[in-house]
């Protein structure tokens, strides 16, 4: 065969990454890169304008993603991408501004930031990575970190109540809520087209698994493995009561889509509000 | 580039230098006000949330001080010139996030109106004891510049220098005053539009192909986008390479990280704003800035009355520090007086400076007040035996 004839072979989500990047610094068997196949497939699917996107990430191993992505994309502090998200999508509204990073950036030490970006309804999507425990730094134990497991710093097993996150989104306002683990791949990318396509504060967990650190330390074995437990304890029920959705160790995993309704984004609900104060005076921000 | 008229309240005004801050923010073309309230600082926000619907922005109370730092970087990267109000344990909030905007070179401006501490100390009181804060407060090697109005009037003009400076330098500039001269009020002239000098950010305009977001120009900055641009580019706060790609290792540390405070080194000639008074003749000078250099004023005076020389220079600058000017005065006296409403900040500037050439004798005030001039002639007496 001429060298010509001969077909390149591309990797399909070249368009979305820096290829120059790869090799990515994730673990053989982790679920972050799965999680980012998915987003790039949403994104394909989205037809968005490519320029007008932006990723964001904190710190931590999904911190990483924002690194990876042919996006405009920010990698922040630990814990600070959501408030950074909600500057850049306030100062520049025509953008699709995605908040991509773990369990202990967005809900630990972010927390705070976490709930009332949700209570304002900011127009930001959030992709968190739940892998049950802080990778990046060797496995210590998290605010998702199931009763029992054993990390790090919980070296008997952890005692703690950990967040059922759709529970805390939805108390705090988003205005759409999905679970999924790594496994429901093509449920990722539904949810993540229709967040990308709604406007508001949209959350979406994907439980991941952590197969050097949380898997290693609970004898889990590898990613097969957790593969395995999360089609066996998987149980789709989209529109389940967020009260119901705690984990337990190595038990049910209740997914699905939970929360999906309309309200006036921070923006929408700013500008409607200026307007009958101020009437025709007003000049609408960023319309 | 001249200012936006829709920003700049032009005319005669009786105001506070909290409110000052504020008109000095939207003359200077911040549409972007992410803050979280603390005495005595709050009236700024207060003002820019009451003005921000007729000028057009954004005005967002943040959940904490963490959080309206993140937000204003974000907006600097979305195209707003962003800024903030807050006070010292607000500014220790911020500190993690400075060493951030500093990192990805970020233009930003900070107003400290600075009470006593340490911790909650004097809320309601005036102090100087952020200064080295400042300076300092973040992690790792940085410069950032710092202004410290001394007037009403200042906390307009210096407001609006700040932002200026922080789109040429990208950096975080902190105005740095105090509740005395924040909650003073006094006459605030804000000229028309057209007679306000306004700096661009340094936008990058070559093919997109070619951009890097951290090679710099000639003068050590190097250009800037914003996000939804196309430029498709990253940036971290982890050691980066030109394309802002991380790169972890001695290397690129010794390559990026030097830049940043070179930036400012470089060019502190340009930057550095002092005002000298009778320091030709001096044999004592008196070192001070903010609302302690107006108390050093009546002991100067009165000094004078005794038939002492005496000379003044304020710091409208106090970081970069006028290092040569020091250098050079210290040769010519027999000493530097330096009142601060702290235990001991910019004197051992002044006194490094000094290099032992001339000896520097603060005057410290723990906070709460301001000097009573007596102590500060006191001083004065004593370093000129």
């Amino acid at each position: 065969m001429k060298k010509e004839d001969r077909l390149e072979a591309t990797n399909p989500m070249e368009g979305f990454l820096r290829m120059d990047r790869i090799p990515h610094i994730w673990c053989p068997g982790c679920g972050i890169g799965t999680v980012v196949t998915s987003f790039a497939e949403a994104l394909k699917k989205s037809k968005l304008d490519l320029d007008k996107v932006s990723v964001v990430s904190g710190i931590g191993c999904t911190g990483r993603v924002a690194g990876y992505v042919k996006l405009d994309s920010f990698h922040t502090t630990h814990g600070r991408a959501v408030p950074f998200a909600t500057g850049l999508k306030l100062a520049n509204p025509e953008l699709k501004v995605i908040v991509f990073s773990g369990d202990g950036d967005i809900v630990g030490i972010g927390g705070n930031h976490f709930i009332h970006a949700a209570r304002r309804n900011m127009d930001i999507l959030i992709i968190c990575v739940n892998n049950f425990n802080y990778a990046m730094t060797g496995g210590q134990v998290a605010a998702t970190t199931p009763i029992d497991a054993n990390a790090s710093t919980a070296p008997y097993g952890n005692f703690e109540f950990p967040f059922s996150l759709p529970y805390l989104a939805e108390a705090a306002g988003a205005t759409y809520v999905a679970r999924w683990t790594a496994l429901h791949l093509r449920r990722v990318t539904k949810s993540i087209q229709e967040a990308l396509a709604k406007p508001g504060f949209s959350f979406i967990e994907v439980i991941t698994p952590c197969v050097t650190l949380y898997a290693r330390r609970n004898r889990l074995g590898d990613g097969l493995n957790l593969l395995r437990y999360y089609y066996d304890k998987s149980e789709i029920q989209h529109g389940a009561d967020t009260r119901t959705l705690d984990i337990s160790y190595q038990g049910k995993l209740i997914v699905g889509k939970f929360v999906d309704k309309e309200k006036p984004t921070f923006l929408d609900a700013m500008n409607q509000h200026m307007t009958k104060i101020f009437g025709d005076k007003y000049v609408r921000y960023g319309e | 580039m001249k200012a936006d008229p829709k920003g700049v309240l032009t005319g005669s005004h009786y105001l506070d230098g909290d409110f000052a801050i504020a008109e000095g923010g939207l003359a200077a073309g911040c549409r972007f006000f992410a803050g979280y309230p603390i005495t005595p600082s709050t009236e700024t926000a207060e003002r820019f949330a009451e003005r921000i619907p007729s000028v057009g922005g954004i005005f967002i109370q943040m959940e904490d001080e963490l959080g309206s730092i993140a937000a204003m970087i974000g907006a600097s990267w979305g195209g707003k010139k962003p800024m903030t109000v807050t006070s010292g344990p607000g500014f220790s909030l911020m500190m993690e996030n400075i060493g951030l905007a500093c990192m990805m070179e970020t233009p930003l401006v900070i107003a400290n109106v600075q009470r006593g501490g340490p911790s909650t100390g004097l809320p309601t009181l005036t102090g100087q004891q952020d200064m080295m804060q400042a300076r300092w407060g973040s992690h790792g090697d940085y410069e950032i510049i710092a202004l410290s109005p001394d007037s009403p009037q200042e906390c307009f003009d210096l407001t609006i220098e700040a932002f200026n400076l922080s789109e040429i330098y990208r950096v975080p500039v902190f105005v740095m005053t105090d509740e005395c001269v924040g909650h003073m009020h006094e006459k605030v002239v804000i000229p028309p539009a057209e007679e306000i000098e306004i700096v661009e950010r340094k936008w990058y305009e070559g093919p997109k192909e070619k951009y890097l977001p951290y090679k710099a120009d000639k003068d050590g900055i190097p250009f800037m986008v914003k996000a939804g641009d196309g430029y498709l580019f990253h940036t971290t706060g982890l050691t980066h390479d030109e394309r802002g790609y991380p790169v972890i290792n001695a290397e690129c540390q010794s390559q990026t990280v030097p830049r940043l405070s070179d930036k400012i080194k470089n060019n502190a000639d340009k930057i550095i704003m002092i005002e000298e008074e009778e320091i030709d003749t001096a044999e004592v000078i008196v070192i001070s800035y903010g609302i302690t250099s107006r108390v050093a004023i009546r002991a100067v005076r009165l000094a004078r009355e005794a038939g002492i020389k005496v000379g003044t220079l304020r710091l409208k600058t106090v970081w970069p520090f006028p290092e040569k000017r020091i250098k050079q005065l210290a040769k010519k006296i027999k000493a530097f007086v330096v009142p601060e409403i702290n235990y001991g900040q910019v004197v051992l500037e002044v006194e490094r400076c000094a290099a032992g050439k001339a000896p520097t004798f603060h005057v410290p005030h723990m906070g709460g007040w301001v000097h009573d001039p007596y102590d500060i002639l006191k001083v004065i007496k004593e370093a000129v035996k």
